[in-house]
């Protein structure tokens, strides 16, 4: 199922590699996004007003035109993640070839949001993947898109490229595979499935 | 139709084997996550069938735990292009039951809201449509008029989107000294700049080619399926709440000589259904423009009730059905007299109106089906609730 497409690799010196290199590297990946719009609800409408003349997010080099997951970089999840759908964004999200970056946009695929005692709904897309930034919101804002696109380019542009740093980023190549799920969350989506919540 | 069997392989002479296609639940076709089989015969649709559940989110187990003023957050939500709309039935319902007489600037003021909500809601279809088409443009025209909308109603309601306005009982509160001013100029700027984005879409000849005599829908599936809304009025099915049974203040707009009318066409096509969605704009617009006129001239006044600390509806059962901007929007609420609903079953207009694709598909070209599923203008959370 899943796709290997391994983090390019510098060279065998890249362990060494000066500043100045690191620093074209991260400038060229932080200013070329092409977003995989993962878009569930009603935040990808408002992924789709950002895109557009007002907001404008191509101005930050965050381009929409990505025909999909596998000639992406940065895919937002936009909605509300359903159990039902969590295997099919597990898959779009191997598929993508390394370096690459998940924005989760909204209260829904941060937590659940106003679905968090629903018995459908996954509560939080970072029990499925890695996420890098969080913004809140239901839906948030179009410029609480923007910050969290700036966020996620000074994150990147303080990436290492060395050897052990890449390592450190591959999800299931370290010791401890924890290491997939983000934060402290160490459950799959079928684990923190429940019942009915009961009347108040 | 021999220039059409020209183009469309299969089911001539060839020996094909049936292939079955599974489009989605991610593709970019879909505008959300509607999957769909369908089974091929060439490059012909021998049949569809649309798998639903992925946006699921059990709205109406939830609406049986939340009391009646948080019950309107997840109404919302369910079709997210017509949050105003949908809230409203909810409220409405719960005023009906508990008997309350509700301020009649609260009235108009709703039925203006209804109405700007139902403009923002045909904008994102007249400019997604021609982006599944191929026509990129149009969607850059009308995002552009929903956000000069979507700020006269944030100002109101501090939404975007999700505007949470009504209450039981009227609306959360009054609005800004001097919107009704903002909402004037905003109306008629859209009405101003509408021909921008028309231009781009009436007379198109790629979308005209596209769109005509394409995915034809007769008024007798229609109503077997409870088709409602834009797509059964572009099939000649002349029905819609606001006059048929009027709510707000939709008797006096819809009454002969108001400026309400019901915008239908005959073909069935996905051109008619486009066209109806596009004309409905220009009349909401005028309807928009009749609340603010009638505003003008109404007293200062409440525009909400007193509610007591803790609601409880009275025992019994009543269905709200409202004409959401996609077609009905029906809640069926059962009361046992406790401050949460036994029961609030919702209709959704999407639900209804995507199942009839099982019956327009079959007989469609591959290529053709992007058009007849964008013409359906639907929002999948309201398929799934």
């Amino acid at each position: 199922m899943s796709v290997d497409l391994p983090m390019p690799r510098v060279g065998p010196v890249a362990e060494h590699a000066p500043k100045p290199i690191r620093v074209v590297l991260n400038w060229g990946r932080r200013y070329s996004l092409w977003v995989f719009n993962f878009g569930l609800a009603c935040c990808a409408i408002e992924f789709i007003a950002t895109s557009m003349g007002r907001h404008d997010f191509i101005r930050l080099g965050v381009i929409p035109f990505a025909p999909g997951p596998r000639q992406a970089d940065l895919m937002v999840v936009s909605g509300t993640v359903t159990d039902k759908m969590a295997p099919a964004i597990r898959r779009l999200y191997d598929q993508m070839p390394e370096p690459k970056y998940v924005i989760s946009f909204g209260a829904c695929s941060n937590t659940g949001g106003p679905y968090w005692d629903s018995y459908s709904v996954t509560k939080g897309v970072d029990q499925l993947i890695p996420v890098d930034v969080y913004v809140p919101g239901c839906p948030p804002r179009p410029e609480a898109l923007l910050q969290g696109i700036i966020r996620l380019q000074e994150k990147i542009a303080a990436e290492r490229v060395s050897g052990a740093a890449i390592g450190a980023r591959q999800p299931g190549r370290t010791r401890d595979l924890d290491q997939r799920y983000a934060g402290h969350r160490t459950a799959a989506a079928a684990e923190v499935t429940r019942g009915l919540v009961t009347k108040p | 139709m021999t220039s059409e069997l020209d183009v469309g392989m299969g089911a001539g002479g060839l020996a094909t084997a049936d292939m079955v296609l599974n489009i989605g639940p991610q593709h970019p076709a879909t505008h959300g996550v509607l999957r769909l089989r369908v089974v091929l015969d060439g490059e012909r649709i021998v049949s569809a069938e649309p798998v639903i559940g992925y946006m699921h989110r059990g709205a109406e187990k939830l609406f049986e735990v939340r009391d009646y003023r948080q019950i309107t957050v997840l109404a919302n939500r369910h079709d997210w292009l017509s949050a105003f709309s949908n809230e409203l039935g909810v409220v409405l319902g719960v005023e009906a039951m508990l008997g309350m007489e509700v301020p009649e600037r609260a009235v108009w003021l709703r039925t203006l809201l209804a109405e700007l909500n139902r403009v923002l809601n045909h904008l994102m279809f007249l400019g997604s449509y021609p982006l599944e088409l191929g026509a990129i443009t149009p969607v850059f025209y009308a995002f552009r008029e929903r956000e000069e909308l979507q700020a006269v109603m944030e100002e109101a309601s501090g939404g975007r989107m999700h505007y949470m306005f009504n209450r039981v009982g009227g609306l959360k509160e009054d609005v800004p000294a001097g919107w009704l001013g903002r909402v004037a100029s905003a109306v008629s700027a859209v009405r101003r700049r509408m021909p921008d984005l028309e231009a781009l879409i009436v007379g198109n000849e790629i979308l005209e080619a596209r769109t005509r005599g394409v995915g034809v829908l007769d008024v007798a599936t229609c109503t077997a399926y409870g088709v409602s809304g834009p797509i059964a009025r572009a099939s000649g099915l002349d029905i819609d709440l606001r006059r048929d049974d009027p709510y707000l203040a939709y008797a006096a707009l819809f009454a002969p000589g108001g400026p309400g009318r019901v915008v239908t066409r005959s073909e069935g096509d996905c051109l008619a259904r486009l066209q109806v969605l596009l004309e409905q704009v220009h009349v909401s617009l005028d309807l928009a423009d009749a609340c603010l006129d009638t505003l003008a001239m109404l007293p200062a006044g409440p525009v909400n009730q007193r509610l007591p600390k803790v609601l409880k509806v009275p025992e019994g059962e009543r269905y709200t059905a409202t004409e959401n901007p996609l077609g009905f929007n029906g809640y069926y609420l059962v009361s046992r007299g406790e401050k949460t609903p036994w029961r609030l079953k919702l209709r959704s207009a999407s639900f209804n109106n995507v199942q009839v694709l099982s019956q327009v598909l079959p007989g469609c070209l591959v290529a053709d089906m992007v058009a007849v599923l964008g013409s359906m203008f639907f929002v999948v959370g309201d398929i799934d609730k």
